[in-house]
């Protein structure tokens, strides 16, 4: 009995060896996309922070840990305000983009493929684009603009401070307007996702027991959509953060975000270390405001 | 906000109507306070349209619902002292089990929630399982889970729309008899939606078979069985074997009517049958039909051409001279099994007979019970 066990064994052997190398086969070129285009760039560009030197006569590595303060001293307004805008337009785009989510997955019925699409639409023009249109659209001889000084909007936007002058463009309120429109897509799209998945059941279950309609949202819809929240804030707080673009297009010199600073010290002023340096408190920025988020949020509840 | 009101549950001319579909025409029921009700049908027959309508899930198109002297047609399912138990249980999977169980108390502000819950669970003997979560525990499980979180409210009116179709034979008998010992306790009122004819006549103390959006009988199971007013609750309830006759002459004394069937003259008693009808398919019972003759003028001569042994019985089926085949059940009480081929007369007594308008189909409510 046990040799015929060991020759069995013995001959199914093989297959399953090679069955077990298939996975990491498969894993092997993203893993090598990972190490060259992004492994490698981090570690070149934290060592390039701490180099010293000018573009002309090179760089030497002198270990120049100081400058880490120097950028966060200089440019700490810019991280607060690149967060705080960030924040801004992922809290506007959940406001959004939930309602038109909902509809989506449990009312659009037949329509829900038609909506889907015109949601992904702007994609198909680039984001630089559909950016500068944003500046035809708020330009201060605009029908948008004339709305919005003739309903006193303007003025209100110019009392909370959003805006400078009289005018949409160049502002704060600009800038915070383009990164919603911008990313508003990537948060539609997970809370889809998961209030898709929701069953609709569920929610009469919660009404049958006496659960008003706010009730049965809260206690039951938010807390189930949850995973599509947290989804969905990440990938529009994370790029808008770095974002670039909008700051530069739509805002002015009082609106200037990190990213374009970081932008601007890399391909104008063409000093690396300290851009380098600036990418580095950023990327360690968001990955803290992300954890403690994540863990706030608890994954355990996300079903 | 939740009308608290106690009594009988009455429809009154309930219509639901989607578009150019009529799911359920006129409906007129009641049903009295603390009893087990079912309504029993094939599926599409309205059963779960009124169900839902009475929970207020559901908006009806015309007609009332009333509970006691209160009409709660207009009210919202949160607001209407009725509770469901879900096919799908549609218990909520972030929360726990008792947190499930306690969520009706919690919303309507019941200050013991937490611990009315925990009674509930012990009730239908979960006690346990309170901090696991549903995704947990077995089907079953779950089952009683949905059935604590709606009794636990103290509803006036307890639905449970088809609450043991997914669970396998063995569990749905044992719950059967556990829900019945549990409305018998708590004393609410229960309406059950089924498509079982078997479990509806088991656990309710009166039936309302549905067909086709309307009320096809009214009545307790064993009258429903016995008595069945059209071929469609005959055949939907158990088997039943139908014959073509025709009504002749007036009643006797003895109240005995004689039909003629394929020649034969047969006897019907004439409370079961139809007023003014003199065309009429004769009913009897597979169970009812006897073997050999039996004295009476109720006998018809056929040849055995199947026999199937079921264990407590064995069933026959006798083909007619004019083609048509009798189903004929027999306790397997020891006497000598019929072979197949076998020449055999049927007999039945008169009062196991029930007539029915011959205009219906014969073959309404045959083999939509699966």
């Amino acid at each position: 009995m046990a040799d015929i066990a060991g020759v069995s064994t013995g001959e199914v052997r093989k297959p399953v060896r090679r069955g077990r190398l298939v996975p990491y086969v498969l894993l092997l070129p993203g893993m090598l996309w990972l190490v060259v285009f992004f492994v490698a760039p981090m570690v070149t560009l934290f060592s390039q922070s701490l180099q010293e030197g000018t573009v002309e006569e090179g760089y030497t590595f002198t270990g120049n840990v100081s400058i880490y303060a120097d950028a966060l001293q200089a440019y700490w307004p810019h991280l607060l305000r690149s967060i705080g805008y960030a924040a801004t337009a992922t809290v506007i785009t959940l406001l959004l983009g939930y309602p038109l989510a909902y509809f989506i997955a449990q009312k659009a019925g037949r329509w829900k493929n038609i909506v889907l699409v015109l949601v992904i639409a702007p994609f198909f023009t680039s984001f630089l684009i559909r950016t500068l249109a944003w500046r035809t659209i708020l330009s201060d001889t605009g029908p948008v603009t004339g709305f919005a000084q003739a309903t006193g909007l303007t003025s209100l936007l110019q009392a909370v401070g959003l805006t400078a002058t009289d005018t949409l463009l160049a502002s704060k309120f600009a800038v915070i307007a383009g990164l919603t429109y911008n990313f508003l897509p990537f948060m539609i799209l997970p809370l889809y996702a998961s209030l898709e998945r929701l069953d609709p059941r569920l929610v009469e279950a919660a009404s049958d027991l006496y659960a008003s309609p706010w009730e049965s949202f809260r206690r039951v819809t938010w807390p189930l959509s949850l995973p599509g929240v947290v989804a969905g804030t990440l990938l529009t707080f994370i790029p808008a953060a770095g974002d670039f673009i909008n700051s530069r297009l739509l805002g002015n010199t009082q609106t200037v975000m990190i990213g374009q600073v970081i932008d601007s010290q890399f391909l104008r002023v063409l000093d690396y270390p300290l851009a380098a340096a600036l990418s580095f408190i950023l990327l360690i920025l968001i990955v803290t405001l992300v954890a403690l988020y994540v863990r706030r949020a608890g994954t355990e509840e996300l079903v | 906000m939740v009308e608290t009101t106690s009594g009988d549950l009455r429809l009154v001319g309930l219509t639901k109507s989607f578009e150019a579909f009529t799911a359920v025409r006129a409906l007129d029921l009641d049903i009295p306070q603390g009893s087990f009700f079912a309504l029993l049908g094939p599926s599409g027959c309205g059963k779960t349209t009124t169900l839902r309508m009475i929970a207020g899930l559901e908006e009806p198109t015309a007609g009332q619902i009333l509970i006691g002297d209160k009409d709660i047609t207009g009210t919202k399912a949160y607001q209407r002292n009725v509770n469901t138990v879900f096919q799908s249980y549609a218990l909520f999977p972030h929360m726990t089990v008792l947190d499930n169980v306690a969520f009706g108390l919690k919303r309507r502000g019941d200050k013991n929630a937490t611990a009315k819950a925990k009674e509930a669970l012990d009730l239908v003997q979960l006690g346990e399982v309170g901090r696991k979560k549903p995704a947990q525990l077995s089907g079953g499980m779950q089952q009683r889970v949905a059935l604590a979180r709606a009794i636990v409210n103290r509803p006036d009116v307890l639905l449970l729309d088809e609450p043991l179709g997914a669970l396998d034979l063995k569990l749905r008998r044992q719950m059967q008899i556990e829900l019945k010992r549990i409305q018998s306790e708590v004393g609410l009122t229960f309406v059950h939606v089924t498509h079982d004819q078997e479990e509806a006549m088991t656990m309710a103390d009166s039936i309302a078979v549905m067909n086709g959006g309307n009320l096809e009988q009214l009545g307790d199971p064993a009258t429903l069985y016995e008595q069945p007013r059209s071929t469609f609750v005959a055949n939907f309830l158990g088997q039943s074997n139908l014959l073509r006759a025709s009504v002749e002459g007036e009643p006797a004394a003895n109240g005995i009517v004689y039909v003629t069937s394929h020649g034969h003259k047969l006897e019907v008693e004439r409370e079961h049958l139809p007023h003014g009808i003199r065309d009429i398919w004769l009913g009897v019972r597979p169970e009812k039909l006897r073997l050999g003759p039996q004295g009476g003028p109720n006998q018809l001569q056929g040849e055995v051409s199947d026999v199937s042994f079921t264990g407590v019985a064995t069933q026959y089926l006798v083909r007619m001279p004019w083609g048509r085949e009798l189903v004929v059940v027999q306790q397997n009480d020891g006497s000598a099994r019929a072979r197949v081929g076998e020449a055999v007369t049927i007999s039945w007594a008169a009062e196991h007979g029930f007539a029915l308008d011959a205009s219906q189909a014969a073959d309404a409510g045959v083999e939509e019970e699966s």
